[in-house]
């Protein structure tokens, strides 16, 4: 059994559809990375995946575990194993790092962790992601710098563990350094049990954390798949000759979009 | 407090009703309304000196002749012939554990709190002795020349103190409540501390029995000397229930030159009360006042902590939280009193307002004549957690100085779909996210607070919005 599998999803806003028939799949142990010009679409799978009750599937099938995702809400999904990185995560004022962290903890492994224990264990991440000890201390992306913000999503990233990480363009806005420190994170996880799916535009932090697969996204479709290479080759080449030799696909009917 | 301290007051035996210890049982049958007999009463109960009650029958007849509020919330069906205007104790909570409504019995479990507490909090028990731990500290302010008691103690003891201060900050005449207040007054804490005196440990901080001490019309003076500091803690955050429809307190704070006083209040009233209360500070010069106020619960809340800058260089600090559940107003606000030049003077006020809830500001900075370089600063920020949740914002600024600084700033907000999203994307449930983001929108204020009633108040908030949001 796969550990991701998505069948011809639609999915969008009330008004508009935004995806328009992805489908996926993905097995533990693998790493995907999913590509594509702005505006395509990536970020909505990824919320749709979620669970954002912004977006509304219209069809089609998103399975994790074994389990249909739209059944469940986004804390149930996240209690599953899944976790998403995001792009553009929100201020929380008022709540610090450090507690909202505990209080993730505590809820996604329903264990009493002692405060002391805790404490010990956010350290050495923090160490490890190589951030200052106050970084916890600092409000939940209150004033952060781009590049913070990402960071604060791979110190989550590092202590919740998931079995199946979504990474929206985990790479933004980080420094060489930091984009180092990111990835070797990342490949500190990879391992049999756990799959991680990766949004990013460039190249560069795939050259750190080799993918098994590459997907092309255009228009709300997957229009292309191959290996590490077409990566590569997009770095090169760009969307044009996609978006050209994919142009004759056909299009999503009328009844499909309507869905 | 430790837990042995709690288990040696559980097992105290001596009975001590706190604040009216000192009271002769009178066998009258309490009549409610307001009159010159009633007032010549509670004078008579307490054995007062002449001056204090020629000083409720003068507020008396102020309160008679002062027109009702044409500003504010709805108070129209509090019926003020209608209500108790003294009562011992145990008159004025309830007589039983069954009287006590299931709500608030529900809280008082969910917020831990021990039984033999809970009944004594209710107003059921009236014995829940606390010398244990009283009497060690009050061995220790007296040291000092701390004085800490009931102001009708101290209307006895320290009639010297009390003829040249009381009633000095808030005067009868000053509201149609303040008079009533004045006339009826029972209650309340009396506080001095002695020039250059620091006061380490938080008056009050240490026990909720302080709930009880916080009667109906209570009267509370605190007098600050030259140089001294104390923070003084009143009120609890477990829910008071009483079985009269008014509170209507008066507090007084006098800060002398060079002293800071901190008064923290975190107050959870039933939800049919009539809570209209009047607290004011004069801070002389470089003088600090700082006002800690959360307003839960009651059905109307009207209250605007005042600080007067009377002094050049005085300092004032307003901090105030309030939540108002369904079917709840909370008139809540602040007054800055520029009256001397080079004073400063900052508010902060938070509210939350769920389902029909309506909680606001209504502020006052004022500058008068002669009062030069004064800044101040106002902040309000109105949290709203659902459609029909309300919030009103009333700034009143009246600047006689061309060179104040005077900046006001006022936000509504709502619990944005995308915090939550994110939170519950980390396994955070929809309810625990909420209150994850309330309690960060007043941590601010708590920050302030004696820690645990810094605790408390997020548990209770927490609670609040289970019941309201679901
Ligand atoms: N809530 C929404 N309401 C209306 N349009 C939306 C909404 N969310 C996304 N869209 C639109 O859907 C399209 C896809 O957006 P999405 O964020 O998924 O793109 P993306 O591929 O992640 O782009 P980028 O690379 O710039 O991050 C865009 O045109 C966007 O404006
Ligand atoms: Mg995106």
């Amino acid at each position: 059994m796969p550990m991701l599998e998505i069948d011809n999803l639609y999915a969008g806003t009330e008004e508009v559809t935004i995806l328009h028939g992805v489908s996926l799949t993905l097995d533990a142990g693998e790493v995907h990375a999913l590509m594509g010009p702005n505006a395509s679409g990536k970020s909505t799978l990824a919320k749709a995946l979620a669970g954002d009750p912004g977006i509304i599937v219209k069809s089609g099938k998103m399975r994790f575990m074994g389990k249909d995702l739209s059944a469940l809400n986004p804390d149930e999904r996240a209690r599953l194993g899944l976790f998403l990185s995001f792009q553009y995560p929100p201020e929380v004022p008022g709540v610090t790092i450090a507690s909202f962290i505990r209080t993730a903890l505590h809820e996604l492994t329903g264990e009493e962790t002692s405060v002391l224990s805790y404490y010990a264990e956010l350290k050495e991440k923090l160490k490890q992601l190589e951030l200052p000890e106050d970084f916890a201390n600092r409000e939940l992306h209150v004033g952060f710098s781009g590049g913070e913000k990402k960071r604060s999503e791979t110190l989550q990233l590092a202590v919740f563990q998931p079995k199946l990480a979504i990474l929206d363009e985990p790479d933004s806005g980080l420094d060489i350094d930091a984009l180092r420190i990111v990835a070797e994170s990342v490949n500190a996880m990879r391992s049999p049990e756990r799959a991680f799916l990766i949004i990013t535009h460039y190249q560069r932090i795939l050259n750190y954390i080799a993918p098994d697969r590459v997907h092309v996204m255009v228009d709300g479709r997957i229009v292309h798949s191959g290996g590490a290479e077409l990566a590569k080759e997009l770095e090169e080449r760009g969307y044009d000759w996609i978006k050209q030799e994919f142009a004759g696909m056909a299009l999503p009917s009328e009844e499909q979009d309507t869905r | 407090m430790d837990e042995r301290e709690i288990e040696a007051l559980k097992k105290s035996k001596e009975g001590y009703e706190y604040g009216f210890a000192d009271e002769a049982e009178y066998g009258v049958t309490p009549v409610k309304g307001l009159s010159e007999e009633v007032v010549n009463q509670i004078a008579d109960i307490k054995g007062e000196p002449a001056w204090m009650r020629e000083f409720r029958l003068k507020a008396l007849k102020i309160f008679q002749r002062k027109p009702e509020l044409t500003w504010g919330p709805d108070i129209s069906p509090l019926n003020l012939d209608d209500i108790y205007y003294y009562l011992k104790p145990k008159g004025y909570y309830a007589h039983s554990w069954d009287e006590v409504p299931e709500r608030i019995k529900r809280t008082f479990q969910r917020l831990g709190i021990p039984e033999a507490e809970q009944k004594f909090l209710a107003g059921v028990e009236a014995q829940y002795d606390s010398e244990a731990v009283y009497g060690r500290l009050k061995n220790q302010w007296e040291e000092q020349g701390v004085i800490f008691e009931t102001t009708d103690q101290a209307v006895k003891q320290h009639p010297e103190l009390l003829r040249d201060y009381f009633a000095t900050v808030v005067k009868p005449d000053d509201n149609r409540f303040a008079a009533l207040n004045s006339a009826v007054w029972s209650g309340g804490s009396f506080v001095y501390i002695p020039p250059g005196v620091t006061v380490e440990i938080p008056l009050q901080a240490y026990f909720r029995i302080n709930a009880r001490s916080m009667g109906q019309f209570e009267r509370t003076l605190i007098i600050a000397d030259e140089g001294s500091f104390v923070h003084y803690v009143e009120g609890c955050t477990a829910p008071v229930y009483s079985v009269e429809s008014l509170h209507s307190g008066v507090i007084e704070v006098i800060v002398k030159r060079g002293a800071r006083v901190r008064y923290s209040t975190v107050q959870n009233w039933s939800s049919d009360i009539y809570n209209l209360v009047t607290q004011r500070a004069i801070a002389h010069e470089d003088a600090t006042m700082e006002w800690v106020d959360g307003n839960l619960g009651s059905k109307v809340t009207m209250k605007y902590p005042a600080v007067v800058m009377k002094g050049r260089g005085a300092r004032g600090e307003i901090l105030s939280i309030s939540f108002a559940g369904s079917g709840q107003h909370q008139d809540a606000g602040a007054k800055l009193i520029h009256l001397a030049p080079d004073t400063t003077g900052r508010i902060t006020s938070k509210s939350i307002s769920v389902a029909d809830g309506r909680a606001g500001y209504r502020g006052l900075v004022q500058v008068l004549p002669g009062a030069t370089g004064c800044k101040a600063h106002v902040e309000c920020d109105a949290l709203l957690m659902n459609r029909e949740s309300r919030t009103d914002t009333y700034p009143y600024i009246d600047v006689h100085e061309p060179d104040a600084e005077v900046a006001h700033e006022a936000r509504v907000s709502r619990v944005s779909e995308e915090q939550l999203f994110y939170l519950m994307s980390r396994g955070i449930s929809r309810t625990e996210a909420v209150s994850l983001v309330v309690s960060g929108f007043i941590q601010p204020i708590t920050k302030e607070l004696p820690l645990e009633y810094a605790v408390e108040l997020n548990r209770l908030i927490q609670m609040e919005m289970e019941e309201s949001v679901g």
